[in-house]
């Protein structure tokens, strides 16, 4: 089957502009060679601490950014490089949900109006026949009809990430970029949300590229997961094989670091060394050599290429070379 | 009786007065620390585990909060019946506080050193030398590698995870006998995460402080506390061993809490099925319900729950706050 | 069909309600705020209804009864040719009305544009529009309006003209960072990310989110702007004689007949203090009850 999306060797470098005359000093390596694609009706989950670079990959997928180079394909399509009219009509192959539900709608705006514009926007139905669109959009993501007048600040924060992802599927996309979507949510309704992105995917056949750093979450929800350390990805494979059988070194220590709420489990944890270095100055070698518990000599040199160690197993490490 | 309290708050009331009405954002609640354990209280945004801890330091901003009613006693004495200049004395050394946001409760104009040397001359009769060279070995105890240069720098230039430990430094540089850490750990990377977790563990048991840990993670809690108290409304609803809440969480919140948390399956060996929902959402504080907060979202709440449940010990060193505890839905 | 009518019917009225309810509210918290738009609505009624309340008219010259003393014929008295001041005065409310309101219009729909587009597009035409701001913002507001009224002539459109160009930088400025702040928003990218054209996200998801900030700056520059018209009429640049400009008929009588009549400096003067006070007032209340960290 075709995949919904296919990301090919995406990068993105900002510059970083010191002085009076603003010339140009650095680069910020923010996603430095990322490829990966997600079949129709799939989860990627994309993990990673903060500054890995997991949110520019889905801001670059959804052209908020455009990339510095690679490759962004949907349905054969490279939209990496098309003009913004040229993107429409793939804008509704591809909507996005984000983390903070507070910022990502409107103030202005009453919910029902807010999910009814992308319908505007796209010719897709005006008037009568949007209004029962977006009635129904409601009712699929469990909001009551009534509360379409109701604006943004009426609603608590799981319900504006309902609203949220009821407009993210006014236009009946095949993807789902969710970034971080149940992060700023309090546990009992992060929940709910997870629950209803889940009834979604298997109602619809939506495929998610899922952002997180919590790593329960995505084992929960995701079919695929990506690890990302200081802008590419050091391990991919799918959920079970990953977590039970994670290769990188980095994807044991973030796995061990994860604390599980069950007291009996006494696990003895892999703690790691130090800070994730700066993107601006990533380490020469393997990005991870610098916090690296197995590091040799070897690793300060090389950058370890990503390779396939099972079939839909790809790690980026010598160590693990077998 | 509880053996060797260290800390006991009995009765603890705290309320807002705000233009939306009178908000109780902490009713009635008492609870006892050990010596050398880790309580944690743990609950959603707006359950009070915040303004609890607070209020125990008397830092709750008056007006619009005031502290109304309880005793907080602190190895016997109350700090709610104190001057404000006698508090000002425990707080940073008798019992001191970390709070979630280390970049915002560090002066950003001060060495870090500065800052540890500052809490020391403030609490004990010290030189100028003497209190750098304790800000040094506070440094190096909460594992800052370079400890005599980093004591020279300056917050910005510290990672999210060594300002934090610094926050940890400054707390415990008076040999505080309560520790107060309030979501320390929330803003961090899960990797940061679990070395800042390590370290209090660590730090706890060399210096024998007591931890009162407050968080919204109900693995933090697992993995790091002796005893749980769960807050839900402003008010205590259930209090346990952390073995005994995660095996027998008596209270239907306790109990909708733990379903709704995805558990790393490959590690905890639990199988991935469908989350449990808490149906509805947390009532504002300013409009509870009369009766058990939690019943418009409970499944086992009958006209009973009109009635505020009074907190009983159903297990050994467990009480809980339900008119329907442990009873199946 | 009829019973969302009657639905819809029964919310307007409940909305109705509630906003009455809402005003009675502000009225009580803000009563300075109330008292400053009492004043403005006053000025206002004043000027729309000047012929109906006014029995002299304010251009008719009258040798004999120059100078009287306020009282019986006049109320407020007379001035060197005779003319009634109270007349003068309300139907200088029109002039000044006219020239503040239209100058604050003008100067905030040209700083509106402006900054919309040079926060929203940025680059290079941001910088420059900028440089441009800071050139006018350079100059002092009632400076650059005398150096374009003498440039125009005197006239009531030249002078609305004259001082809505100075009051453009401040609205660009305001509108500029506020779009600025707005365009990171996430509703915004989500605007992007639907193919909304940046015409649609400017007009409907930025500028209504900009308007409280606009409201609270056109008040208070609605003040300065009565005040920079009775200066330029003062200076003899702003709205001709003989129309009643309040500025003008301080000029005219200030020096000469300060101890000998005070009536004529006392009630332009007045009128101009009361105007400016009671903007300055509902400015306050405005900046208060707009801000959203007071919306509850």
């Amino acid at each position: 089957m075709t995949p919904v999306l296919q990301v090919e060797n995406l990068k993105k470098h900002y510059p970083v502009k010191s002085g009076f005359l603003r010339r140009t000093t650095g680069q910020v390596f923010a996603v430095d060679g990322v490829s990966f694609s997600i079949a129709p009706g799939q989860t990627l989950g994309l993990v990673g601490e903060s500054g890995c670079g997991k949110s520019t990959v889905a801001r670059a997928v959804m052209r908020l950014v455009a990339p510095t180079s690679g490759r962004v394909l949907v349905e054969g399509t490279d939209i990496a490089t098309l003009s913004k009219a040229e993107l429409r009509p793939y804008r509704r192959q591809m909507q996005m949900v984000f983390q903070d539900p507070f910022s990502s709608l409107n103030p202005r705006m009453s919910a029902g109006d807010i999910v009814a514009e992308p319908l505007l926007v796209h010719g897709v139905a005006h008037g009568d026949e949007a209004r029962a669109r977006v009635a129904a959009l409601f009712a699929q993501v469990g909001l009551r009809p009534a509360q379409m007048g109701n604006f943004p600040h009426q609603f608590s924060g799981g319900q504006r990430q309902r609203i949220s992802i009821a407009r993210a599927l006014a236009l009946n996309p095949r993807l789902i970029v969710a970034d971080e979507p149940v992060s700023a949510l309090d546990v009992s309704i992060q929940a709910q949300v997870i629950n209803l992105l889940m009834d979604l995917q298997r109602d619809q056949g939506l495929a998610y590229l899922f952002i997180a750093h919590d790593l329960a979450v995505v084992e929960h929800i995701a079919h695929q997961v990506a690890v990302m350390y200081l802008g590419r990805i050091v391990e991919i494979a799918d959920k079970v094989t990953l977590f039970r059988n994670p290769t990188h070194p980095y994807t044991r220590a973030l796995l061990s670091a994860v604390p599980v709420p069950n007291p009996k489990l006494k696990r003895k944890k892999q703690l790691l060394e130090g800070d994730v270095p700066s993107p601006m100055r990533p380490p020469p070698g393997c990005p991870f050599h610098t916090r690296c518990p197995i590091a040799v000599a070897r690793c300060s040199v090389d950058v370890p290429v990503l390779k396939e160690r099972d079939t839909g197993h790809l790690a980026a490490c010598h160590l693990a070379d077998g | 009786m509880i053996a060797d309290p260290i800390l006991e708050v009995e009765g603890l009331r705290t309320v807002f007065f705000t233009a939306a009405g009178l908000v109780r954002a902490v009713e009635d609640v008492s609870f006892t620390l050990r010596r050398g354990e880790v309580l944690a209280v743990v609950g959603e945004s707006g359950c009070g585990k915040s303004i609890t801890a607070l209020s125990l330091m008397r830092l709750v901003p008056t007006p619009p909060g005031r502290i109304v009613a309880g005793t907080v006693k602190l190895a016997g004495r109350d700090l709610l019946a104190i001057s404000e200049a006698e508090m000002r004395d425990v707080r940073g050394n008798a019992m001191s506080m970390i709070f979630q946001e280390p970049m915002t409760s560090l002066n950003p104009v001060l060495t870090i050193g500065d800052q540890i040397a500052e809490t020391v001359r403030l609490h004990r009769k010290v030189t100028r030398a003497q209190a750098w060279d304790r800000a040094v070995e506070m440094l190096r105890l909460v594992r800052i590698p370079e400890p005599a240069q980093r004591a020279r720098e300056y917050p910005h230039q510290l990672s999210g995870g060594m300002r934090q430990r610094a926050m940890i430094a400054i707390a415990l540089a008076c040999d505080p006998q309560v520790l107060i850490a309030d979501e320390p750990t929330t803003a961090l990377d899960v990797t940061i995460q679990a070395q800042i977790l390590d370290l209090i563990l660590q730090l706890q048991r060399e210096t024998g402080t007591s931890v009162l840990l407050i968080t919204h993670d109900l693995g933090v809690v697992a993995e790091t506390a002796q005893r749980v108290v769960v807050m839900y409304a402003g008010r205590k609803i259930e209090e346990a061993t952390v073995e005994d809440l995660f095996e027998f969480p008596l209270h239907p919140y306790t109990n909708g809490l733990l379903g709704s948390i995805p558990h790393l399956a490959a590690i905890s060996g639990a199988v991935a099925e469908r989350l449990q929902e808490i149906p509805g959402m947390v009532p504002a504080l300013s409009n509870l319900p009369a009766g058990c907060a939690f019943a418009a979202r409970c499944a086992r709440a009958d006209d009973k729950c009109n009635d505020v449940p009074p907190l009983v010990e159903l297990r050994p060193d467990h009480i809980v706050a339900c008119w329907h505890a442990g009873a199946t839905p | 069909m009829a019973e969302t009518y009657s639905r819809e019917l029964h919310r307007a009225g409940a909305d109705a309600t509630s906003r009455l309810a809402r005003f009675r509210l502000l009225l009580r918290r803000y009563p300075l705020g109330a008292a400053g738009a009492f004043i403005l609505v006053v000025f206002v009624l004043a000027a729309i209804f000047a012929d109906a309340i006014t029995l002299l008219d304010p251009l008719k010259t009258n040798a004999p009864e120059k100078l009287l003393r306020p009282g019986g014929g006049h109320w407020f008295g007379s001035d060197v040719m005779g003319r009634d001041i109270y007349s003068r005065i309300i139907y200088g409310a029109r002039i000044s009305l006219a020239v503040s309101l239209g100058a604050t219009a003008i100067g905030s729909l040209l700083g509106v544009a402006i900054g919309l587009a040079s926060g929203y597009l940025g680059g290079n035409f941001d910088l420059f529009v900028q440089r441009i701001m800071d050139i006018l913002q350079a100059l002092p507001l009632l400076v650059l309006a005398l150096v374009t009224s003498a440039a125009l002539g005197p006239s009531l459109q030249n002078t609305i003209i004259a001082i809505a160009i100075p009051m453009i930088p401040a609205s660009a400025r305001v509108i500029r960072a506020n779009t600025l702040s707005l365009r990171e928003a996430a509703y915004i990218e989500a605007a992007q990310i639907q193919g909304m054209s940046e015409w649609r996200i400017a007009l409907r998801h930025i500028l209504p989110n900009t308007v409280a900030p606009l409201i609270v700056l056109a008040t208070a520059q609605l003040g300065s702007a009565i005040l920079t018209e009775a200066s330029l009429s003062f200076l003899g640049l702003g709205v001709p004689e003989p129309a009643p400009s309040w500025g003008r008929m301080l000029s005219d009588s200030a020096a000469e007949y300060m101890r000998t009549a005070p009536w004529l400096v006392i009630f332009p003067g007045a009128a101009i203090s009361l105007m400016v006070f009671g903007t300055n007032l509902l400015g306050d209340a405005l900046r208060d009850i707009l801000d959203p960290r007071q919306r509850g």
